[in-house]
């Protein structure tokens, strides 16, 4: 490992932490942004130019500025005075671990599985992009209908407030 | 010759790093390119301020700045030196590290989209593979800075400004990807270089740009609006309403850090006129045959500073949007006709050479434009309107 995958590891890892330990919500969502931006510079180091253009625009331009619009037109950023610790914690503690553990597994079950290549090979946005309507077009269709399903369930939540009003 | 002064800029550099040795030959290369770029736009923004109070003034039946230096010229070095010199207030109850910070990534997001921009035949700071995605996700990164600077004024009309800001700028940013979309479908590349060298070559003396296909010409005015809406400019200049907002995001800025987002507007004026050029009216390319031997970079700034004047004359000439006709232009009538306009531009791909394709996508595109229009129109209600988030 490089010496430049350490700064941009510590970058994403205290972007992350910030994220968890900051006291004003704003805040924690521009924190959770410096690490969106670590893991982007970490595919850009990595070579994988699509996928790390792609974790800006769609992380930084897009989800960091639903997040704080969200907190802006739910509540104040401020912390409540009684803390922020559900009731369930330990619940989410125990489900938290449990993604991590399996994460973990697989990321480290893949280095027996994946033969180690010494080249390193060359993938240009034309290959991504054949891949993803020849080969992984199901995939890629699910997605859509999951997005679209999603949108129009959110036009939907948003629409009931207004016909109640009527 | 047309190489000598065509490729003046290039040879320049490489006759000024060639007294430096091997290994800082690449390094300092890179290093030159930036420090032009850095310069150029700076100058070229002083300029285009001087250019546009002036334009402007002469719309409104008014002289302009005529005090400084002849025709008042050295305007904008006496703006320079008052914004350097004013004194720079943080309000007391401003959250001070991202009020600072908010300026610094605006202008910092708004330089990195020149890397990629091809301003000359060979010059360009660096020839990605994925060149357009990398200068919209620089674009993208600019709408939090903009959010950055509205909330941590802690200013009613700043964070007012900011959210519109904002949800203006994801609403047109669709379109505005949308509309390039078809240009990468024609050319199979997200290399600027690449789209640049599809559009070059003449047919009868008339050049091979996109803008005169059908489907490049609903693209390039979809682009249009879309750009004027991303920067910001009249008639979608909401967020800085200045008889609604006072100025916006930017009112708690006072001193160096209001140049800077002025700086910052100007420049993504600039780069975003750039990359239309280069989609859609052929980058560096001459517009006839007979005028190839007119150096590129010539040709590109002269598209960019034709655009920019369009941007001023469109400033001068029409009033401001409401919230409600932005958001319904956006969604319901440019959105539309971007994503037919994909569909027309695949069956234009996929009809072959003759007058037939042309005739179809034309026939297409008019109708649907003429519809839509009807449509809303017919549906236009005039009378009390009601916000539903304000109320």
């Amino acid at each position: 490992m490089s010496f430049v995958f350490y700064i941009l590891a510590a970058l994403t890892v205290a972007g992350g932490l910030a994220a968890m330990l900051l006291k004003n919500t704003v805040h924690c969502a521009l924190a959770l942004t410096v690490a969106f931006a670590g893991l982007a510079l970490l595919f850009l180091n990595l070579d994988a130019q699509f996928a790390g253009f792609a974790q800006i625009l769609v992380y930084i331009g897009a989800v960091a500025i639903l997040v704080v619009f969200a907190i802006l037109l739910t509540r104040g950023s401020e912390t409540p005075r009684d803390g922020v610790f559900s009731r369930t914690w330990l619940a989410g503690l125990l489900i938290a671990a449990g993604v991590f553990a399996v994460l973990g597994w697989a990321v480290i079950g893949s280095v027996r599985v994946l033969p180690h290549e010494t080249a390193v090979p060359t993938v240009t946005v034309l290959q991504i992009g054949n891949a993803l309507v020849s080969r992984y077009v199901l995939p890629l269709e699910i997605v859509a209908v999951l997005l679209t399903a999603a949108m129009i369930g959110a036009v939907i939540v948003a629409m009931h407030e207004k016909e109640g009003q009527k | 010759m047309i190489s000598g002064m065509d490729q003046v800029f290039v040879l320049l550099r490489l006759w000024l790093v060639s007294f430096l040795p091997a290994a800082w030959q690449p390094v300092i290369g890179a290093l030159l390119s930036v420090v032009a770029i850095v310069c150029l736009f700076p100058a070229l923004f002083a300029l285009t301020t001087v250019f546009e109070r002036k334009g402007l003034a002469r719309i409104q039946n008014r002289l302009g700045p005529n005090r400084v230096g002849p025709f008042g010229l050295l305007q904008p070095i006496a703006d320079g030196i008052k914004s350097l010199t004013k004194e720079d207030i943080v309000p007391l109850s401003a959250d001070a590290a991202v009020h600072f910070l908010a300026p610094v990534l605006l202008v910092v997001a708004v330089f990195m989209g020149f890397a990629v921009l091809p301003m000359g035949r060979n010059m360009i700071l660096v020839d990605m593979d994925a060149g357009l995605l990398f200068y919209f996700a620089m674009s993208a990164s600019t709408e939090l800075a903009v959010f950055m600077a509205g909330w941590s004024s802690r200013n009613k009309y700043s964070l007012l400004g900011a959210m519109r800001a904002v949800a203006q700028m994801i609403s047109y940013e669709v379109p505005l990807l949308l509309s390039s979309v078809v240009v990468v479908m024609m050319t199979g590349s997200l290399s600027l270089t690449k789209i640049v060298a599809a559009q070059s070559g003449f047919t009868r003396g008339l050049p091979h740009w996109f803008i005169f296909t059908p489907w490049g010409f609903a693209g390039f005015v979809m682009y249009a609006i879309a750009t004027t809406a991303e920067t910001n400019r009249s008639p979608f200049d909401l967020p800085e309403g200045e008889s609604e907002l006072v100025a916006g995001y930017h009112t708690e800025y006072s001193g160096f850090k209001f140049a800077l987002f002025f700086l910052g507007e100007y420049l993504a004026m600039f780069s975003i006129s750039g990359l239309g050029a280069t989609l859609f009216l052929g980058g560096w390319s001459a517009p006839f045959s007979f005028l190839t031997w007119i150096p590129s970079w010539i040709w590109f700034f002269s598209k960019l500073m034709l655009s920019i004047f369009v941007f001023i004359w469109m400033r001068g000439t029409l009033p401001r949007l409401r919230q409600d006709q932005l958001m319904n232009f956006a969604w319901k009538f440019v959105l539309p006709l971007c994503l037919l306009n994909l569909m027309v531009a695949g069956l234009w791909r996929f009809m072959g050479d003759g007058w037939l394709r042309w005739v179809i996508c034309s026939v297409i595109l008019i109708g649907a434009y003429t519809a839509l229009g009807w449509g809303e129109m017919r549906r236009g209600k005039i009378g009390p309107r009601s916000y539903r988030y304000a109320e």
